[in-house]
């Protein structure tokens, strides 16, 4: 009996599988996204405060959400290839690492352009601001790290293990930026006691949120079996090269 | 405990006999802090309200350069293959060789920081607060800093990319050094800034060398 990931483990199953995904997760986002936009323009007040600008929330703040989530799968991949040596686990990572620092700088990015009518500057030394800044240069370091190494393998660890000290050090980073006061506001989605924002707002922001999740997994499965097509070509050349080689060899001796 | 206090000293002896690399360390620190004045403008006021926060910078970007050098000399000379082989295991190899590089070289930072203090116009009160937090602060300097040295021993471009692995990972030492002086010099607390400074050092003590030596190993197959 095989779970779920093992069945995984191969990847002509996963490219299998993933074609046929594809096409559908890939609509899916785009429904999604597309009535969440619409939601977002037409449903949702403007902002009492902020006026129309508030509408930049709704790419804003689930690009924020991507930003993390994305971090913890780059986390649980490496944790799955230096532990269980899962052979799809380092396509996983590497794949993850380009989409989750796009995801990071656009919430930087709208972000900045956001505060630049709320608060009157582009950017500010806030408690958040600055942790997902942080984040974004994590990010810049796992991609540095492994373009720097030459060998794959080698370059798949490492790249994991960083990965995991990242994924450690991260809540203490948060914490010591937190230490600094914060104009940014708290999160008003994810408490305990309930969203302290009007569903008129709320609903279309978890449209999209979803949307952007869906989104993210269908750009994660096409960069996984870019990443897979790409080995496999370099696998092919290698093998040409060495047929091409032990042919001169040969070729004097006969 | 024996081995390891053996290479530690060994590590030591090593450091000062080569000479140079302290030397390097000391004099970038100097002359990163003697270039800001000139950046900034000669306001004293300015200055000593910045003094912490430059010489905490100045002394990160000094250890960072040194710690290049933690594993890469026994890697290419194989004396790392024949620790990895002797009865230590890796992770007290990292550990010690992480030991080494804070004494031999951040405690020098940190002591130097008074005298660098006096260009920056720090005031005099504030001497035992700063050379305080960056002792009790720089070991998470060093040991963080290994698992960089560690992560980029085979790679290209070793020295900027360590900086850029690194840096990140500096953040909580550097706010909660920064806080703890200043908390020293002002009405706040002293405690809590300062004893989550010594956790962060005693936690990067435990995870450097763990993810030092994974690193060290994947690489040495």
């Amino acid at each position: 009996m095989q779970t779920f990931t093992q069945r995984f483990a191969n990847p002509t199953q996963f490219m299998g599988l993933s074609a046929r995904l594809l096409p559908w997760v890939a609509g899916l986002a785009a429904a999604i996204i597309a009535y969440g936009l619409y939601l977002a323009f037409f449903v949702a007040p403007p902002d009492y405060l902020h006026g129309e600008i508030a509408r930049i929330m709704f790419v804003h703040v689930p690009s924020a959400w991507m930003a993390m989530a994305c971090y913890a799968l780059i986390a649980v991949s490496a944790f799955g290839l230096l532990v269980f040596r899962h052979p799809l686990a380092d396509v996983s990572a590497k794949a993850a690492a380009p989409i989750g620092a796009a995801f990071t700088f656009l919430a930087l990015f709208t972000g900045s352009l956001w505060g630049k009518p709320a608060w009157g500057t582009y950017w500010v030394w806030d408690a958040r601001l600055t942790s997902v800044l942080i984040l974004f240069f994590l990010y810049l370091g796992l991609i540095a790290l492994r373009s720097s190494i030459e060998d794959e393998t080698l370059a798949s660890k490492l790249t994991a293990i960083l990965a995991l000290v990242g994924i450690v050090m991260l809540p203490i980073i948060k914490f010591s930026v937190d230490w600094a006061n914060t104009l940014h506001q708290p999160s008003s989605v994810l408490k305990l006691s309930g969203p302290t924002i009007h569903s008129s707002i709320l609903t279309p922001l978890l449209v999209m949120g979803v949307g952007f999740l869906v989104l993210f997994i269908a750009m994660h499965l096409k960069a996984m079996r870019n990443e897979i097509l790409r080995r496999r070509v370099k696998a092919l050349q290698l093998a040409e090269v060495a047929r091409a080689q032990s042919g001169q060899v040969t070729a004097p001796a006969e | 405990m024996s081995a390891f206090f053996t290479l530690v000293a060994r590590d030591l002896r090593l450091a000062v006999r080569q000479g140079g690399a302290l030397g390097t360390a000391l004099g970038f620190y100097l002359v990163v802090v003697a270039m800001l004045p000139l950046g900034l403008g000669a306001d004293l006021n300015l200055l000593s309200r910045i003094a912490p926060g430059v010489l905490w910078i100045a002394l990160l970007l000094s250890a960072l350069l040194s710690l290049g050098r933690v594993f890469e000399s026994d890697y290419e000379d194989g004396s790392l293959d024949v620790l990895a082989t002797g009865p230590l295991p890796l992770e007290l190899v990292a550990a010690a060789k992480a030991l080494a590089h804070w004494i031999s070289t951040s405690v020098p930072l940190a002591l130097l920081a008074p005298v660098l203090g006096i260009l920056l116009n720090l005031e005099l009160s504030a001497y035992p607060a700063l050379v305080a937090t960056m002792l009790i602060g720089t070991p998470a300097v060093s040991f963080i800093g290994a698992i960089g040295a560690a992560l980029t021993l085979t790679a290209r471009r070793g020295g900027l990319l360590i900086a850029l692995l690194v840096l990140p990972l500096y953040v909580p030492t550097l706010v909660f050094g920064i806080a703890a002086i200043s908390a020293m010099l002002g009405p706040d607390e002293v405690a809590p800034p300062l004893l989550i400074l010594t956790a962060i050092s005693l936690g990067a003590v435990v995870l450097g060398p763990l993810a030092a030596a994974a690193a060290l190993r994947t690489q040495m197959q």
